[in-house]
């Protein structure tokens, strides 16, 4: 099946997929906490795009709201929290250095040949689409779990947690054609109060170890000092 | 008739080069609330050096004084593999994608052994960098071109085009990579901002100026119109390989009109992007210049997986 013989939607879908694993690479390549926040606005942004687009060609209502919920959690306002704490933290001018770098980017694209593994068995019962579609949500998923691995520094956890749960969304759009709304807006208030959740434990963190690079939290105090 | 029309296109090539620079400087003056030149500066500048006497130093060989023209009817023959105003030209026929690329490579080493010749501090550098550069940026340049050529299969530019053309509006991934990798590239290649500044002499940073630095008179007037015309060469790659709309199939006079009027459309749009991409853009340090193209190399290489993992028939 070549993509001339798709339809738009599909076609659409598959170049949303493809950016959408595109921005996962460029936030484990990303040494700048401001950048990385925005790389995460920007997945959100294409999320939104992807679920408004399968809203408008299955002419499913509910799944505008949905799109809506996204464009203001996702690309609003948990960026918005993020940066503001990242300012506060006077943490914006700080180059975070990552430790082998090139091996993490090797690592990703590894992990993105082996989401294509796992889940090659299933093109067999389900159509090409679906396949690349969820193997690219997998593989962000997979990515998503790398950043917080190479990652010092919490925020950039969160980040990672967050671009998880993106994947997840992903996947839940394009194979479901729109889940239920009590789901969806479960989704979203969990994504709410996971924000605050984080909000806390940064405010926790950084008034029992003065900072957010979560190495220091191996240390004891007494020792130290 | 064919080769009429290839000579025509030809000669529209190099004649409407030194159009699309004055017209991206007027833009940038535009955006940068400076008053602009004439659209046709760069015309005037060309026949004012042409008319000057040119200044050769003591030590230069002929390599020096033989480069300007090898140069310019290199970056020529390299324009006219390329599709503007209409496909299926003889010449366009006769070479494909790879040997305009060699074309490329040809003149720019020249260029860089020119800038070696007269053996000045800044010539030595900027022919240093220059090859650096180009080192990284045609291995990215190559694999966005191999994305459009493993689509349609071959790889001469104008059947490419075509291809393109007869299968009407498809959403490809692999040409959004694609073509964000090849605008990165053509950014390096033609020197504008990121990577070099075309408008200082002054400074350290200076790559393709501090190789032309001892030219003057009408071998620097045949370098500067080769780079315009290089400008415009990536322009209409870009803009012909992912916009083919409006160029011309058929060899009446309506459809060479309509073909010319979409190229100069589309060129003076892109035009207007790079402006203000240029505008908007700091100049990078030297250093950061290979972090760049690198990321450029990644994008043409997801843009050839995502054509094999995404699009291909299984």
């Amino acid at each position: 099946m070549n993509i001339e013989q798709l339809d738009f939607y599909t076609q659409a879908i598959l170049s949303m997929a493809a950016l959408v694993g595109l921005t996962s690479f460029l936030m484990l390549g990303q040494g700048r906490l401001l950048r990385l926040i925005f790389v995460f606005a920007m997945q959100g942004f294409l999320l939104t795009l992807t679920t408004g687009l399968a809203a408008y060609s299955l002419n499913n209502h509910h799944l505008y709201i949905s799109a809506v919920l996204t464009l203001v959690l996702k690309v609003v306002f948990i960026p918005w929290m993020l940066r503001r704490e990242v300012l506060r933290m006077n943490m914006h001018r700080d180059i975070e250095a990552l430790k082998n770098n090139t091996a993490v980017m090797l690592g990703g694209a590894s992990l993105m040949v082996f989401s294509y593994y796992v889940l090659h068995p299933i093109v067999q019962s389900s159509s090409v689409v679906m396949l690349n579609a969820l193997a690219v949500s997998l593989s962000v998923m997979l990515l998503g779990m790398l950043l917080m691995i190479s990652h010092r520094q919490a925020i950039a956890h969160v980040v990672g947690f967050m671009s998880i749960e993106n994947g997840l969304f992903f996947a839940a759009i394009v194979a479901t054609n729109g889940m239920p709304m009590v789901v969806e807006l479960g989704v979203a208030f969990d994504v709410l109060v996971a924000a605050v959740l984080f909000g806390i434990f940064f405010l926790h963190i950084r008034t029992s170890i003065d900072s957010l690079d979560v190495d220091l939290l191996n240390k004891l105090h007494e020792v130290d000092k | 008739m064919n080769w009429l029309i290839a000579v025509l296109q030809i000669t529209l090539f190099v004649l409407l080069a030194p159009l699309l620079a004055g017209w991206v400087k007027w833009c940038k003056c535009y955006l940068q609330n400076r008053k602009a030149p004439s659209l046709f500066q760069p015309y005037r500048d060309l026949i004012k050096l042409t008319h000057k006497q040119p200044v050769v130093a003591e030590q230069a060989s002929w390599l020096f004084i033989l480069a300007p023209y090898i140069i310019f009817s290199a970056t020529v023959l390299a324009a006219t593999v390329v599709p503007l105003i209409a496909v299926d030209l003889p010449t366009s026929a006769s070479a494909d994608v790879i040997v305009m690329v060699g074309f490329f490579a040809f003149a720019r080493f020249f260029l860089a052994l020119a800038g070696l010749d007269v053996g000045t501090a800044f010539g030595g550098m900027g022919s240093s960098r220059e090859m650096t550069i180009s080192s990284l940026a045609e291995p990215a340049m190559l694999m966005a071109i191999f994305t459009l050529t493993m689509t349609a299969s071959t790889t001469n530019l104008s059947f490419a085009i075509t291809h393109v053309l007869n299968e009407g509006l498809v959403l490809r991934p692999s040409f959004v990579f694609a073509l964000a990798a090849l605008i990165l590239v053509a950014v390096a290649e033609t020197g504008r901002i990121p990577v070099d500044n075309p408008a200082t002499h002054l400074e350290l940073t200076m790559i393709h100026e501090a190789m032309i630095l001892e030219y003057s008179g009408r071998h620097l007037a045949l370098i500067e119109w080769a780079s315009q015309l290089k400008l415009m060469l990536y322009g209409v790659l870009i803009a012909n390989i992912f916009f083919p709309w409006g160029i011309a199939e058929t060899f009446s006079i309506q459809a060479l009109g309509y073909g010319l009027l979409a190229i100069i459309g589309k060129l003076a749009l892109l035009a207007i992007f790079l402006a203000i991409a240029e505008t908007l853009v700091a100049k990078m340090r030297l250093f950061r210049v290979q972090e760049y193209l690198s990321f450029a190399y990644l994008l043409g290489l997801l843009g050839l997986l995502s054509h094999i993992i995404l699009e291909a028939s299984r």
